[in-house]
């Protein structure tokens, strides 16, 4: 059984998005809550493993193209040197070392696919450390993330190779905002009018990948959208309503996603991957 | 929808249906092919053929073909460990007409001396599709408990079937039956809500007619 985002939110009543989501999945697989949530608590233990092993300076993909450059944003984060300050600094930097350690072929947890792995873990870990909230909320911010994955895979694409990145680092986008305000302890509706932010302000973004491997522009975009998600966040947690229902959003983002020539979804041959400068170092490298 | 599908699974990467997918098809053929597999001939079609390499598609069914889930790390050096095992894997681009961009064709040989040819594609988010095997089209994820049949086309032979599952009060999701002809090789695709007994796996070996019984276990996320 799919649910749309108006859904969850009668789904959720009084309670929160993330109590709704452990409770529908337990239902549906027939299965206790808290072996559910036990399932998620070592989600969260595999991301933030991930993050943490994609911060080794020495990391490089087959190609060469990624690794090694989340240590880079480290450092600067350690001289208090981020212009995003710690908390989204912290952000930036897990992102792009969790795309890197995919990139490398790293064990990292498809949220919702490998390419726009990083965002989700990019967030949360920003908000546990950076913020001191703790790996229960944690744990909660993925299930609401997971609510509003739900929403976005059945009524659009959360492939690239059908709906263009906006579907990949789009979705992660609009599940890390979501994910963000249950973490604050906000309801169902401003969750959802955060993750609808998010897709409004990712729509139709490309899936142009150098070569079609998942590095350039993948792991940048990861590191791009977790400044969408934060901002998504704070507005919805302002109060600010989406004027779009939610649901329309998706369903708007799957129409431009149609719209989108073969070119732009996946197919490494139109966007950044048809740029000469990028295709002569893969070449170099017999890719 | 499972919300493990949207946090998860838990893989080595890069993509999910270029890596995590294919390992899956790896694994599931092997599986189906019920032994170790000493040789296999793989052909890759579409983006896969041209991205391969990059993406460690080939390190992904290699991996998937010895038996590793897709969050196992020795993915990365999977083809030097087959090579060690004395495991011959041929990877080659090739053409298949009207099949999803992402379609793996195998040819598998068993230790013991069986064999095993498969088409699947990789579908997204590290599902995969089944559609060919030995020959026969066919249309399964592998994700449900899935028994797969094979048996001689003759009147009755489903009937037999499902009365022995029916007794061990298992219930049928969903079922799909194939042929190459009639009185010819017929396959049974049945997708159970629980994991079948070994006692009514052994039943249906001994049913007359079926010549092969293989189950894939529902897999979580």
């Amino acid at each position: 059984m799919d649910h749309t985002l108006s859904e969850w939110i009668q789904l959720a009543g009084s309670g929160s998005l993330a109590q709704a989501a452990q409770r529908v999945q337990a239902e549906t697989y027939g299965q206790a809550e808290e072996h559910v949530r036990d399932t998620m608590t070592r989600m969260w233990h595999e991301m933030t493993a991930s993050a943490r092993s994609g911060l080794d300076e020495g990391l490089r993909s087959v190609s060469g193209l990624t690794g090694g450059q989340a240590a880079l944003l480290r450092r600067r984060l350690e001289a208090g040197a981020s212009l995003a300050g710690p908390v989204l600094g912290r952000a930036e930097m897990y992102a792009l070392a969790t795309a890197e350690c995919n990139a490398c072929m790293g064990r990292i947890v498809a949220a919702p696919t490998a390419g726009a792995c990083g965002i989700l873990p990019g967030v949360l870990l920003a908000m546990t450390e950076g913020k001191e909230r703790t790996e229960a909320q944690a744990v909660d911010g993925l299930f609401a993330a997971a609510a509003v994955g739900e929403a976005i895979a059945s009524q659009s694409s959360i492939s690239g190779a059908e709906g263009g990145c906006q579907a990949e680092c789009g979705a992660a986008a609009a599940m890390a905002a979501a994910a963000l305000c249950e973490m604050e302890g906000a309801d169902a509706a401003t969750c959802v009018h955060a993750a609808a932010f998010a897709l409004m302000n990712l729509m139709g973004l490309v899936c142009d990948p150098v070569g079609g491997l998942v590095e350039v522009p993948c792991v940048y975009r990861n590191v791009g959208a977790v400044g969408i998600a934060f901002t998504a966040a704070d507005m919805a947690l302002a109060g600010i309503r989406c004027p779009v229902e939610p649901d329309e959003v998706i369903l708007a983002m799957k129409e431009v996603g149609d719209a989108l020539p073969s070119s732009l979804r996946e197919t490494g041959e139109g966007g950044c991957a048809a740029c000469p400068s990028v295709r002569a170092r893969l070449k170099k490298q017999g890719l | 929808m499972d919300l493990f599908d949207l946090i998860g699974p838990v893989m080595v990467g890069p993509s999910s249906s270029h890596t995590a997918g294919a390992a899956r098809i790896g694994q599931t053929a092997r599986l189906l092919l019920g032994e170790e597999v000493v040789a296999a001939d793989v052909g890759l079609h579409g983006s896969f053929a041209k991205t391969y390499h990059g993406h460690g598609t080939d390190r992904a069914i290699a991996a998937g073909l010895m038996g590793m889930a897709v969050d196992d790390t020795r993915m990365r050096h999977s083809l030097e460990l087959a090579e060690e095992r004395g495991i011959r894997i041929a990877f080659h681009p090739t053409q298949i007409r009207d099949a999803h961009p992402n379609t793996v064709r195998l040819s598998l040989y068993g230790e013991d001396g069986r064999t095993l040819t498969m088409e699947a594609a990789s579908v997204g988010g590290g599902s995969i599709r089944v559609t060919k095997l030995d020959g026969m089209n066919v249309g399964f994820s592998g994700k449900e408990n899935t028994l797969i049949i094979h048996h001689r086309d003759t009147p009755g032979e489903i009937a037999h079937v499902t009365g022995l599952l029916a007794e061990e009060n298992m219930n049928i999701g969903a079922m799909q039956v194939y042929r190459r002809g009639t009185g010819g090789d017929a396959l049974m695709v049945i997708e159970l809500d629980g994991k079948p007994s070994a006692k009514v796996i052994a039943a249906i070996e001994r049913t007359e007619g079926v010549s092969d019984v293989s189950f894939l276990e529902r897999r979580d996320g």
